[in-house]
């Protein structure tokens, strides 16, 4: 065995473990949701940016962050439309005026149209690109891992439900092709392939088919021993599992206490730390009577430290500014202020930029045509 | 190894039993093969094994089957996953990861093995299937034979005693297939595992088995002994057993080799006669129905078909042969508009198929595809029949009667799932055939077919092109193309290599000859009864090699 600390073969390449990337992810995720700087918040899409663009392998799962940006802007859109018909205004500096529309008494607070102000607009605006950025991070962290090997890394009181999941996962392809073969049947037959009756005919066959194939896959997962038990009670079993549970979801309450700003920060804490120490011994608990074992499980070696440390570091620079010098992470829009970029923080963003070399390179498999060096470039004949 | 002590099933819901009162004994490093018709109970025969019958389907199992000593209604499956490993009959419905590495580690991850183990028979079972270049690939990017071997290579790497397979080779291509045979051919022979087999086509098997169990259905009782003692018998044959029974050789030859050896005296028999002609000439025999030029189909990058010019006349039953992958279906997919050409053209009767919507297209051309249930919708026979009838814009009751041609025992009242593999094909084959397209395109109809189902749809074939059809039909099965093709085309990689009747292309070539003309080479013979109709199985008695005077 290795020791934990291992660097691994510096540049040899291999897959980081999913988990990290998700920490680094959450990372600057959490960076975004403390603060409302523009400047700040473009520069966190930057760096998710670059780290994904030089270690997104080239698969099928791996092509979504496109569609997390296309997301994200569509989520500013959104925002600033919603100022602009509904929004309450704010400052002085009128831009246009809408035909407003007077609203009865008991809807008091609610306007639609008036007058539009570029104080309002730039709230709207960063409000929303703060939404985005985070939903952007998000999209960096599935591009980065696959979502397969990350269920794999389940603690084993979790296996059965990641076993699931994972053939979940592996069905939405699967029923892609039935439809477009349902589809093609039924231009055989001289019927529509598009509107409301081609749906209603085409959705029995694609259901009955993936119906049987989710018997048939059961049957194999079955002879296969997915399933057995050592020889521990039923009643045991499900005690781990509600005690994970409960470990979760207080983790979870306590993070967003202590991420959503107006909570009590030391209740918070204590829930985070009770709900931890909870899933750790379920899990600890479960390993010990579970008799599965892991196929090459992701090693979790030095490169991992350093992506998982570098999310965390920008997590808590951030946190650090916004509550020693919260001026820098706000941007005053009323009056408009050219936004300033706080040195903690960037130093903390500087920190989350180095996992594009941290870690380690992408199998050879898996890199997109674009990232492969000259020399790997088939010559033609 | 494998005991199976008066074993009755009975499914819930039925009163009479699929099997009853079955006595086996199979022995370690036996390679079994299981025959027998659609819905005989052969698959549950195979299911027993492993105790997925009665754990898994439900039904009542009475008797005792016993595997390594450890009796099925005590182990479920799960708990029988260390003996005995079941590849079922569609390899990518039971595939669990997603890549080819992390499928085969999933049954040992599962028994708990440790995980130097689990990395020494990984890489053992890359080797020993020939799977090691495919290591990390996704599953969903495989060929059907790369899968197949998949399949088996995921149950192999936990070391089961037992290997039981159903139809492993029934969607594979000629030489895929043999690949497959081969490797579980070693496995019997250098690991000594059991391996049970159910297959249809025989003649790709029978050569490889130590024992045939036949399972007659209708709970009659299930025979088992050697390859000659059942081929002998059995109401199925292959076409070299078939040609060995007429000729009256003794022993009876199972393989090409061994039938080469008898045949002498009957080649010498067929010195200068020319075997029946088999292309038939109904009127209008000559018009063409369909011509590619130049066709060009591609997916993204890919070329799946690449600059092919074929046609097919009226009377012509061409048999489109070729790897897995090399762009069989595409073609018959871009005869109906379902894929549009990239460069070249596909015309119908002067028509582009991809301008044909509806009954128009339906009268043109019609598509039998390869899992011929897709086609079907109704919730029973009769109500396909009456949608068929209105899509085709017919006379009411024209698509029953065609029905009750091609198969007169389906009723009106079954749901079109509940028909067998065969009877679902031949009643898709009737939609099809309601607004009688000229021409009719087939894609791998044999898959799955028992023989004489196989028997009546190359009737209903021949049938068709007297009538005037022109008949494309792609498949993987040679015995079927040398008993109704009058053409054969074989494409690879997207691109026609041969073109020419049925005797020119496929007599050479050892891939595609039928057995007969394999063991009567030179001779372009294809079927028995080609060579019985020709000489008559009387003088072929009297010239066989028992009675010892080989008169030329």
């Amino acid at each position: 065995m290795r020791p934990p600390l291992s660097v691994g073969a510096v540049g040899q390449p291999r897959w980081l473990h999913p988990g990290a990337w998700w920490v680094w992810a959450l990372g600057l995720a959490t960076a975004a949701s403390r603060t409302l700087n523009p400047l700040l918040l473009l520069v966190i899409i930057g760096v998710a940016a670059v780290v994904v663009s030089a270690r997104r392998p080239d698969a099928p799962w791996a092509r979504s962050f496109a569609f997390f940006v296309r997301l994200g802007i569509l989520i500013i859109v959104l925002r600033v439309l919603v100022q602009l018909v509904l929004g309450a205004a704010i400052g002085t500096t009128t831009l246009i005026s809408l035909p407003g529309i007077g609203l009865p008494d008991w809807m008091a607070g609610v306007r639609l149209g008036g007058p539009v102000t570029l104080e309002s607009l730039l709230m709207a605006l960063y409000d929303g690109l703060r939404l985005a950025t985070i939903i952007i991070c998000i999209g960096a962290a599935n591009s980065l891992a696959s979502p397969s090997r990350l269920l794999k890394s389940v603690p084993a009181a979790l296996y059965e439900i990641g076993v699931s999941v994972v053939v979940a996962l592996t069905f939405a392809p699967q029923l892609v092709a039935d439809v477009t073969r349902v589809q093609a049947a039924r231009h055989l037959r001289g019927r529509a392939t598009r509107g409301p009756r081609a749906i209603a005919g085409a959705a029995m066959p694609v259901l009955e088919g993936a119906l049987e194939r989710s018997v048939t896959l059961a049957a194999a997962m079955d002879s296969r021993g997915y399933g057995r038990r050592s020889d521990t009670s039923a009643r045991r079993r499900r005690a781990i599992a509600a005690v994970l549970l409960a470990g979760l979801v207080a983790a979870c309450i306590g993070t967003y206490g202590l991420v959503a700003a107006g909570s009590t920060a030391a209740l918070s804490g204590l829930m985070l730390l009770a709900g931890m120490s909870l899933s750790i011994g379920a899990i600890v608990w479960s390993a010990r009577t579970a008799i599965r074992t892991r196929y090459r499980p992701d090693p979790w070696w030095l490169p991992e430290w350093l992506v998982a440390g570098s999310g965390i570091a920008v997590a808590v620079c951030c946190i650090a500014t916004s509550w020693w010098f919260p001026a820098g992470m706000e941007t005053p829009f009323d009056p408009p202020t050219w936004p300033s970029l706080p040195l903690l923080a960037t130093l903390g963003l500087a920190i989350a930029l180095t996992p594009a070399i941290t870690a380690p390179p992408i199998p050879v498999p898996f890199v997109s045509a674009a990232m492969r060096a000259p020399d790997a470039v088939e010559v033609p004949a | 190894m494998i005991r199976f002590d008066d074993v009755s099933i009975t499914y819930d819901g039925r009163t009479t039993p699929v099997l009853e009162h079955v006595d086996l004994h199979l022995r370690e490093g036996e390679l079994v093969l299981v025959v027998g018709r659609t819905g005989s109970g052969k698959s549950s025969l195979l299911q027993a094994i492993n105790g997925l019958v009665p754990h898994f389907t439900g039904g009542t199992l009475s008797g005792r089957v016993l595997v390594d000593g450890r009796d099925t209604r005590t182990h479920p499956p799960r708990e029988l996953a260390d003996v005995v490993g079941v590849v079922p009959q569609d390899p990518a419905s039971s595939f669990v990861a997603d890549t080819v590495e992390e499928e085969l580690a999933f049954g040992m991850e599962c028994l708990g093995l440790p995980n130097d183990v689990m990395r020494r028979r990984v890489e053992e079972t890359l080797d020993l299937l020939g799977l090691h270049e495919l290591r990390s690939r996704p599953l969903l990017t495989l060929s059907a034979g790369q899968q197949q071997r998949v399949a088996i290579g995921a149950v192999l790497a936990a070391h089961p005693r037992v290997l039981v397979l159903d139809e492993p080779t029934s969607a594979l291509d000629p030489s895929a297939a043999e690949e497959i045979l081969a490797a579980l051919q070693r496995l019997v022979h250098d690991l000594g595992i059991t391996v049970v087999m159910a297959e249809h086509r025989l003649e790709r098997v029978v050569q490889y088995a130590d024992r045939i169990i036949i399972v007659p259905g209708d709970a009659q009782p299930v025979a088992i002994g050697t390859p000659q003692e059942m081929m002998r018998l059995a109401p199925i044959a292959p076409p070299v057993v078939e040609l060995a029974r007429a000729a009256g050789w003794h022993p009876l030859p199972l393989t090409v080799r061994d039938a080469r050896r008898a045949a002498g005296p009957l080649r010498e028999l067929l010195v200068g006669q020319p075997p029946p002609l088999r292309a038939v000439a109904p009127d209008g025999a000559g018009e063409t129905l369909v011509q590619a030029t130049d066709l060009s189909v591609r997916y993204g990058t890919r070329w799946a078909l690449r600059g092919v010019s074929l046609s097919v006349g009226r009377g012509e039953v061409v048999a489109l042969m070729g790897r897995n992958g090399a762009g069989k279906s595409t073609l018959l997919n871009a005869m109906v508009g379902l894929r549009t050409a990239a460069s070249g053209s596909v015309m119908t009767h002067d028509h582009d198929p991809a301008s044909l919507k509806g009954s128009e297209l339906l009268q043109s051309v019609g598509l039998v595809p390869q899992q011929p249930g897709d086609l079907l919708e109704a919730t029973s026979v009769a109500d396909e029949c009456r949608a068929a009838d209105r899509d085709a814009s017919v006379t009411p009751g024209t698509t029953r009667a065609l029905l009750a041609l091609l198969a007169p025992e389906i009723l009106d009242g079954v749901h079109p799932r509940d028909l067998s593999e065969g009877q679902r094909l031949l009643l898709a084959l009737a939609v099809v055939l309601a607004p009688r397209p000229p021409l009719l395109l087939l894609d791998e109809p044999t898959r799955g077919l028992d023989y004489p189902t196989k028997l009546r749809l190359v009737d209903a074939l021949r049938d068709l092109a007297r009538g005037g059809h022109g008949i494309l039909l792609a498949t993987h099965d040679v015995e079927l193309a040398a008993e109704v093709a009058t053409r054969v085309i074989v494409l690879a990689d997207g691109e026609v290599v041969a073109d020419g009747p049925t005797a020119d292309v496929v007599v050479a070539s050892p891939m595609f000859a039928p057995q007969v003309a394999k063991v009567l080479a030179p001779f372009p013979w294809l079927t028995v009864s080609d060579v019985i109709t020709t000489i008559g199985p009387l003088i072929l008695r009297t010239h066989a090699p028992i009675s010892g005077d080989a008169v030329g």
